[in-house]
Formats: structure tokens, C-alpha cells, sequence
């Protein structure tokens, strides 16, 4: 889709706030990493399905919020189409908890089971290869110029643009299909370089290249 | 708090924990899964596996080729456990490389550790493709003219990590202590390793 996560390229949001200080997780930022963790681990939302819930946040949300948010509303939009959750009860229990902001809220609950539901033994990504690749190293290709409204891993400023096969990486699960419940539908992945003139005309930086992963789908012959 | 936990609305708080006691109740969430994320960040290396695999590659040609051949393995046998294809690029004379992600902050939380704020946010993702040297330029980072500059957008589940290049006067640097030299930056790329000023 192009969504607001999709910035390559994008202009306006100031300098690079570096920060040299060791990263740290807030407590309930190790709650949302506990819970994606959950998500996943019992298979009830894929890495596909979690990211393209990222993606449909409300753009002026997901611009104004911090990561671990992002995680949350995704997580939680999943969940409920999904029907994993109850909306009416993830918000009433909201407000339970809103009332109750000391530590101890938790204990008002009554004592939970112990986590009953079966992992999901994972997989990776990588699938056997079935037919020989499309294309090879070297190899000229374009991005197709395409826009779909479901979740896709290239991002616009590569669509409709040339570039050159730099490495075959083997089969691998198509995040295109993965996200919509469509099934894996595994797919060769490419490393493919753009020049940086290809991709930003005039305002390139001299000698720039980038690479991005491109499953075989989103390519076609140059 | 600082950069690194914006003050975050209470709401949101309160939403972690509605989701987090209702993924408890339906048996999806184990009761002590938020203590073990506490724990195992608090004991969180950072970026100490990538530094090993680094300082080891300087120090031994034959790892420096399995290293850059597949860095899953190679970083396997310090211990580390990577659940995806590792892409180790190295740094020359001739090509800097640095590691975005601009679709969302996919990162190499097995070799790096936690990903550092700016890495996340829009004004990092959004310019690493499109003015890299003026992002390195604010990280204190000049790249050579004539060096080329090649950007790894991280779009599938294969994750980069950089190969920074050995600083000069360290050949008598132990392993180990070539690891303390190793940044978590530098191997994102968005800096070098400058010689150590002991040996300068």
C-alpha cells in the first residue's frame, strides 16, 4: 500500500537525532516486545500480517507516536480482525486500567492460567527452490510500476525504476500473499542495486548506490 | 527517560496492560513472558556479538571469508543465534556501506542488540537513500569523494550489518582488544572507527 511508513525518499522530517546512550525497553515497552513475541510464537500473526497492521495506522498516529506504539495499535488491529479480541473488551479493560495507574493494578485481576496454547515451531523464511530463478547476477531488470493496495515490500521509490541483479539469495516467503492469509507463496529473492541518478535524477549524491531485497514478482526484464 | 522513551501517554499504558492481561486470560501470553523480556534485556550485550565477529575477522583472514560467505554461520560460532540470512558487507578503500530500513526499522537485534532510537525514526529512514553522505556528514562521518557509497534498504528478512574497515596502528592490538574498538555505529555504518588515540 502506499502508506505513510513508506518515507524512502521522503523530504521534511529534519536531521538524524543521534543518540549515542545504549538503547533500553520502558516496562511497557517490554510488555508490547512480550506480546508481539506471544503473536508470533503461537502463530496467531505473522511477521507479514504484524508489519501491514503497522502499516494501516492512521498516518497522522503513526507519524506522531514512537515505535513501540506502532507495534501496539498493529498488534492490536490485527487481534481484533482476527477475532482473537474482543474491541469492546481490549477498551473496557483500558479503562480499568486507566483508573488504576499504580503498579498494583494488575493484582486487582483475578490470578491468570498459565499460557496453555501450543508454539508454532518456526520456520524461517527460506523455502526449497522448485524451478530455477528468473533472472541471474548481472542481469538488467526493472521494477514493475505497480500499487497495490495491500502490503508489498518494494517501496515507491523504486517502483517503475531500472537496476541490476547483484545476488540471488534462494526462496523465500512472499510477504505480498503472507500478509493477506494467502499463503506463503514462496518467491526467488534478488539483491538489486539502483543507481542513485536512476532513482533521484539531478538530486543525487555523487557516487550512490542503493540495494534493496526484491522478490521475483516485482520485477520484470530491462 | 531522554530520547530513547518519549514521554509516552497514559492511555497507551493502560492499553499494553488491557492487551497484556486479556492475552494472559486466553492462554496466548505466558504470566512471567514480560519478566523474561525485562530480564533479557537488562542483560542485554548490545552489540558485543557483531564486535567479536568483527575484531575476528581482522584478525583471521579464513574467518573474514566465511563471515562476509554467510554470517549466520559465522557468527554461530560465537554462540549467537541468528533465525535469519546475516548479509555482512565490507568496508573498503573504494565502497562504504550503511544499513537502513525504510519500510519499517528491520534491524540485526541478534548481533547489534537493541536498535537505537534515530534508527526507527523517519528522519533517519527517509534520508539514508536518498542523501546518505549528508546523513554520515551528521554522524561525523566524511566519505571520500571518490569512495562509493552503497545503501542497504533492509526490505525482506535477510539482515546487514557492515564490516567496518580495521583502523590504522592497531596491528598490535590483541583480538580482544580490537573488540572494544568496535561500535555498534560503525557497523550499521553510519560510522567509522577512528585510530584508537592510545596507539596514534
Amino acid at each position: 500500500m502506499n502508506g505513510v511508513h513508506d518515507v524512502g525518499g521522503m523530504h521534511g522530517f529534519g536531521p538524524v537525532d543521534w543518540d549515542e546512550g545504549p538503547p533500553s525497553l520502558d516496562d511497557w515497552e517490554a510488555a508490547v516486545v512480550a506480546i508481539q513475541g506471544a503473536t508470533r510464537r503461537t502463530g496467531l500473526i505473522n511477521i507479514d500480517e504484524f508489519r501491514h497492521g503497522i502499516e494501516r495506522m492512521a498516518p497522522a498516529h503513526y507519524l506522531g507516536s514512537s515505535y513501540f506504539e506502532h507495534w501496539l495499535d498493529g498488534i492490536a488491529r490485527v487481534l481484533v480482525e482476527k477475532g482473537a479480541i474482543d474491541p469492546a473488551a481490549l477498551d473496557a479493560r483500558t479503562a480499568f486500567f486507566a483508573e488504576r495507574p499504580d503498579g498494583a493494578a494488575r493484582d486487582a485481576l483475578a490470578a491468570a492460567p498459565p499460557a496453555t496454547r501450543p508454539s508454532v515451531p518456526h520456520r524461517g523464511y527460506v523455502r526449497p527452490e522448485r524451478a530455477p530463478p528468473r533472472f541471474r547476477a548481472g542481469d538488467a531488470v526493472r521494477a514493475r510500476t505497480t500499487h497495490p493496495a495491500g502490503h508489498t515490500r518494494l517501496p515507491r521509490y523504486a517502483r517503475g525504476r531500472r537496476g541490476v541483479i547483484a545476488a540471488y539469495h534462494g526462496v523465500h516467503v512472499f510477504p505480498d500473499t503472507h500478509a493477506h492469509g494467502l499463503g506463503e507463496q514462496p518467491q526467488p529473492l534478488y539483491s538489486v542495486r539502483f543507481e542513485a541518478r536512476e532513482l533521484w535524477g539531478e538530486s543525487a549524491e555523487p557516487r550512490e548506490a542503493v540495494y534493496l531485497d526484491a522478490w521475483e514478482p516485482y520485477l520484470e526484464p530491462a | 527517560m531522554g530520547k530513547n522513551h518519549p514521554n509516552v501517554d497514559s492511555y497507551v499504558v493502560s492499553r499494553v496492560r488491557a492487551l497484556e492481561s486479556l492475552l494472559i486470560e486466553k492462554g496466548i501470553l505466558a504470566p512471567d513472558a514480560v519478566d523474561a523480556v525485562v530480564r533479557r534485556y537488562e542483560q542485554d550485550t548490545g552489540p558485543l556479538l557483531g564486535a567479536r565477529a568483527v575484531a575476528r575477522a581482522w584478525s583471521d583472514p579464513a574467518y573474514r571469508e566465511r563471515l562476509l560467505a554467510d554470517g549466520r554461520a559465522a557468527v554461530a560460532e560465537f554462540g549467537g543465534e541468528v533465525d535469519t540470512l546475516l548479509v555482512v558487507k565490507e568496508n573498503t578503500p573504494e565502497v562504504h556501506h550503511m544499513v537502513v530500513c525504510t519500510l519499517c526499522s528491520c534491524y540485526p537485534w541478534p548481533v547489534l542488540g537493541l536498535p537505537p532510537t534515530w534508527y526507527k525514526q523517519p528522519a533517519y529512514r527517509s534520508r539514508a537513500v536518498i542523501a546518505p553522505r549528508e546523513v554520515l556528514r551528521e554522524f561525523g562521518t566524511e566519505i571520500a569523494e571518490q569512495r562509493e557509497v552503497r545503501v542497504w534498504d533492509s526490505s525482506s528478512e535477510m539482515r546487514y550489518m557492515v564490516l567496518p574497515m580495521r583502523p590504522p596502528g592497531t596491528e598490535a592490538l590483541s583480538e580482544e582488544e580490537l573488540v572494544a574498538l568496535v561500535t555498534r555505529d560503525s557497523m550499521i555504518g553510519v560510522t567509522e572507527i577512528p585510530q584508537p588515540a592510545a596507539v596514534r
